[in-house]
């Protein structure tokens, strides 16, 4: 969502109306408004979290490990979510994991997608060899199934949540590129660019400001969905033991520590799952919203 | 025709050298000399040390070793296993008939329930099937497929004790296995109970790995319904009195199915990176398992093979589809 206002913002001023026009399509669309206040919240754990949750994430209650949530015989007020094997308060660490989710979908979408349309926009204004060696090269990383090669890159570079980030944004990258390049594409033939650059634009120019910003639609779709396969892809890293490393509380990682515990201890497994779930569903119907109300050709269906 | 297909195979030897090289440098790029990994915690001798350089070949200038990597890779030569000291070839397709089977179950599965799903919906739309069916969709595809595997454990090898936990088959069960595919090799031993048993074993497996397939194929099923229900064809043979079971079944569903077939095509890419994750959580004997396992070991040839043998496989699946489709839509030959 943020993508989308600061993207909208510049377009508003000289086009009155727009930003409210793409909120007409939008709201039109309920599940994309839940989708988007659970984003909403979410970014709000991921600010405030420490200060929200109720204990320490790390603070290890020894007198109470492996206690159940609070509605079930044996459970306490004090641990609403219950308590790990560790005696760590489930609630806090899934309250203040949310930042390492949200800040992984911030900057592994802002790395992919910047480098992507860079990538993409030389691609498409380039001379058709060189448009071709970079295509080459993207579809020699597509050919690869992503979880795979991020755990590949993860194991070259050392397992933790940065290098699990950069891994997962290499592997997003060529999407971007693809979708990028299509659009400039098709835009290049249209008869304003041909005027702009008749009128003596710079190929930066041309690139840049007359040419991206009627792209920028299904790349804003595109950022959001990869938002979501950037949580899912950093947390199966961390479950695989190759992202976020104990103690931090990446959800993911939450889960890999409690999986010999899943027949004992149902809470410390089934929550972090729905923290994932929760979030991914949400921002994927704030997508679906998105591409509704950006992307004309699709409006229909 | 004959210049597409042949336009789409030189596109694949550029890419098919890059994915070779990609893969070659992983192994000189992984932190640690692979011979002092083989060496193991009694170290080595710096004679030995290079005697076993020159014998893998790392005492040669880097484009000298890539040139025999290449044409290694092309007589079917991927090196050995350090931990097993087995053809790492041999060793792919010991497991690929695994992950093989699991993949098609998935996919039966998912096309079995995900087609339905899709037309019912499409010519439901916008009322409460719609609706239910597209959000459970929703909610299948932001899965995350390894806690969905924990959850059916909890409920169905825990609570019920209806299906096991992890492998292919009780080990009570032990029988040649020509074809590597448990279900058939089951069978064909003609033991009692070893057919059931492979099954069940299969089952919370099939349903992990095909519910992402599911879900892009109930959603892609009603888009593409949707876009084929409004064509004139359609109205036509409403016009003519067809039954809207024939008509939705076999018109529009016949019609529908291109870009669904497609989607098909181009997930198993998505098949086997799910593969990783459900084959480590239900310890299956197949490929994915043995690539994670083979990076934690620090097992180099098997990772660098690896890789480049699952890469070559998509890309050998995305072209058949990429021709197949010129052949069903003669419109993408022209580009």
């Amino acid at each position: 969502m943020t993508d989308a206002t600061t993207s909208q913002t510049p377009v508003d001023q000289d086009r009155p109306g727009r930003l409210r026009e793409f909120w007409f399509y939008f709201s039109e669309n309920k599940g994309a408004v839940i989708g988007l206040w659970i984003f909403v919240g979410f970014a709000f754990l991921a600010f405030f979290g420490p200060w929200i949750a109720p204990h320490d994430a790390t603070e290890q209650y020894r007198t109470a490990t492996l206690q159940p949530p609070v509605w079930q015989e044996g459970g306490s007020w004090k641990h609403i979510l219950g308590t790990d094997p560790l005696g760590r308060d489930m609630l806090s660490r899934l309250i203040v994991g949310a930042r390492y989710s949200f800040f992984v979908g911030v900057i592994v979408v802002s790395i992919a997608a910047t480098g992507g349309i860079i990538i993409g926009l030389i691609a498409g204004f380039s001379p058709k060899w060189i448009d071709s060696i970079i295509m080459r090269i993207m579809d020699i990383v597509l050919a690869f199934p992503s979880l795979l090669l991020a755990l590949v890159l993860v194991a070259i570079l050392g397992p933790s949540l940065t290098n699990a980030m950069i891994a997962i944004a290499i592997v997003l990258q060529p999407h971007y590129v693809r979708l990028t390049r299509a659009s400039v594409l098709s835009e290049r033939q249209k008869d304003y660019v041909t005027s702009a650059r008749v009128a003596g634009a710079g190929i930066f120019r041309l690139m840049f400001i007359t040419v991206l910003p009627n792209c920028l639609a299904p790349i804003i779709v595109q950022a959001a969905l990869s938002f979501s396969t950037a949580i899912l892809d950093a947390a199966a890293l961390g479950f695989l033991g190759m992202g976020a490393q104990p103690p931090t509380p990446e959800w993911g990682t939450m889960l890999a520590e409690a999986r010999e515990f899943i027949l004992r201890a149902w809470w410390v497994v089934t929550f972090p799952g729905i923290a994932i779930l929760v979030t991914v569903l949400a921002i994927n119907l704030m997508g679906d919203g998105l591409r509704d109300a950006l992307d004309p050709k699709l409006k229909r269906s | 025709m004959l210049n597409y297909v042949l336009s789409r195979l030189l596109t694949f030897v550029p890419t098919f050298i890059g994915v070779t090289l990609i893969s070659f440098s992983f192994i000189r790029a992984l932190p640690g000399d692979p011979i002092m990994v083989m060496a193991g915690e009694r170290g080595i001798s710096d004679e030995r040390y290079a005697e076993l350089a020159a014998q893998f070949g790392y005492d040669r200038p880097v484009y000298v070793q890539f040139w025999e990597y290449l044409t290694g890779v092309l007589q079917g030569d991927l090196g050995n296993s350090f931990v097993t000291k087995r053809p790492v070839w041999d060793e792919f397709f010991a497991l690929f008939p695994a992950t093989l089977e699991l993949s098609i179950c998935a996919m039966l599965f998912a096309l079995a329930l995900g087609l339905p799903a899709g037309v019912i919906a499409a010519v439901n739309r916008g009322k409460f099937f719609d609706r239910a069916l597209m959000s459970t969709a929703l909610v299948g595809y932001s899965m995350p497929i390894f806690w969905w595997a924990l959850l059916l454990i909890i409920v169905f090898s825990g609570n019920l004790q209806w299906t096991p936990v992890s492998g292919r088959i009780d080990l009570l069960y032990y029988f040649p296995d020509p074809t590597g595919f448990m279900l058939i090799d089951s069978i064909a031993s003609g033991q009692k109970g070893a057919f059931i048993s492979a099954v069940r074993h299969l089952i919370l497996p099939t349903i992990v790995l095909g519910t992402i397939p599911l879900a892009v194929i109930a959603r892609q099923t009603r888009s593409a319904m949707l876009e084929v229900l409004g064509e004139d064809y359609i109205r036509t043979a409403r016009a003519k009195g067809m039954s809207p079971g024939r008509i939705n079944g076999i018109h529009a569903l016949r019609n529908a199915l291109i870009p669904v077939i497609t989607v098909i095509g181009l997930s198993v890419g998505t098949l086997l990176a799910g593969a990783i994750l459900t084959e480590t959580i239900f310890s299956w004997p197949g490929i994915g398992k043995w690539m994670v396992d083979s990076i934690f070991r620090r097992d180099y040839p098997v990772v660098q093979g690896g890789l480049l043998l699952i890469a070559v496989m998509v890309m050998i699946v995305n072209l058949t589809v990429d021709m197949l489709y010129g052949v069903i839509n003669p419109k993408i030959r022209k580009r």
